[in-house]
């Protein structure tokens, strides 16, 4: 199937949406939100990938080597800082969520409650 | 609202997107058969136009420098924040604690270990342009030697290495200077950011021209960054150990 590297992106983002919803942990919480962002590190890369093309380094290749898309690979690179960005912001605003509650279950953080 | 509820909602939503999803990748041109003209371009000009060989750098630190700009000061952003919100919490810093890892084997390992990662950090910062590597993922290398210190030494070790007035001042001149670099391309009458100096052989150490300093720069801030993160934390694991 050749779309099945796309879907696998679909999946893992799906998966990481039901970690959140059904988290009983904040930490746990902040791990399925990595999850999610992990569905779009496959989708870019997959997006760029091209059959027999190697790594887009011309250190030690002819130029005229088949590479795959080095735009997404640098996406790719930013999405992984971003990601690290948020998942360190939202472990601090979990410590203080334990602050105020002694508690790390979403469910017990009754302020917010709709 | 009750678990179940929320489940059934999450479920009608789930199913939704999901089919949005699948809709939306079905018509993808099918894996391996890239149609985006933009990397071709990329990998055929970097190593000509910019003497880049490693063109994924190239599009990092040259061709999308600007949005880099943009990312290094989200990341530093994130590591004053992460700052602010565990400072607040701590009244003092802690004294007197004893984590000292007691086996010499561990120990040693560690030591080896920091002192390799430093080499290898600096390395793939500095070979950014010529191999995979770079700023960003040699940043990290780097501070991930001063956690190897903090887990197989001891804490004390690890604050006498990783001060926060080590760790801030890095990471703040480190965005400083990308900012600086592409104001000094305005100086010289050039776009914001662009190459103002000799572009080298493609494949040497020198070659890429400023951007090897925009690329340095983004490592010092990568690194002064992690630095933070990793202290704040530490700081933060160390107070509750004490308690």
């Amino acid at each position: 199937m050749s779309v099945l590297p796309y879907l696998l992106a679909a999946w893992i983002f799906l998966a990481g949406l039901y970690g959140i919803v059904s988290s009983r942990n904040l930490i746990h919480l902040v791990v399925c939100v990595s999850v999610c962002q992990s569905a779009t590190y496959v989708l870019l890369l997959a997006v760029g990938y091209k059959k027999g093309g190697t790594a887009p380094v011309f250190a030690d290749i002819p130029s005229s080597r088949r590479v795959v898309d080095p735009v997404v690979q640098s996406l790719t690179l930013t999405d992984l800082v971003v990601a690290v960005a948020v998942s360190a912001l939202l472990l601090s605003l979990a410590l203080k969520v334990y602050d105020h509650h002694e508690s790390l279950d979403p469910g017990e953080v009754t302020e917010l409650a709709g | 609202m009750s678990t179940r509820i929320r489940f059934v909602i999450f479920a009608l939503g789930a199913l939704g997107l999901g089919a949005l999803l699948v809709h939306g990748v079905v018509d993808l041109p099918s894996f391996g058969n890239y149609p985006g003209p933009y990397g071709d371009l990329i990998a055929k000009l970097a190593p000509k136009e910019r003497h880049m060989v490693n063109t994924v750098t190239a599009v990092v630190f040259d061709y999308r420098g600007f949005d880099t700009m943009g990312e290094e000061l989200l990341l530093f952003g994130a590591a004053s924040a992460v700052a602010l919100l565990l400072r607040e919490r701590r009244e003092e810093d802690v004294h007197g604690v004893d984590d000292r890892v007691t086996s010499p084997a561990v120990r040693g390992v560690g030591a080896l270990a920091a002192v390799m990662l430093l080499v290898i950090g600096l390395n793939v910062v500095s070979h950014g342009f010529i191999t995979p590597g770079g700023g960003f993922q040699g940043g990290v290398i780097l501070a991930s030697a001063f956690a190897v210190v903090f887990l197989t030494v001891e804490y004390r070790a690890y604050r006498e290495i990783a001060t926060t007035s080590f760790g801030e001042p890095v990471e703040a001149f480190g965005a400083g200077a990308y900012v600086g670099l592409g104001l000094v391309a305005l100086g010289f009458g050039l776009s914001f950011l662009q190459n103002f100096m000799e572009l080298g052989i493609p494949g040497r150490l020198s070659s890429g021209g400023s951007a090897i300093f925009v690329n340095f720069s983004s490592a010092l801030a990568v690194f002064g960054g992690f630095l933070v993160i990793f202290s704040e934390y530490i700081e933060e694991n160390m107070r509750e150990r004490h308690q």
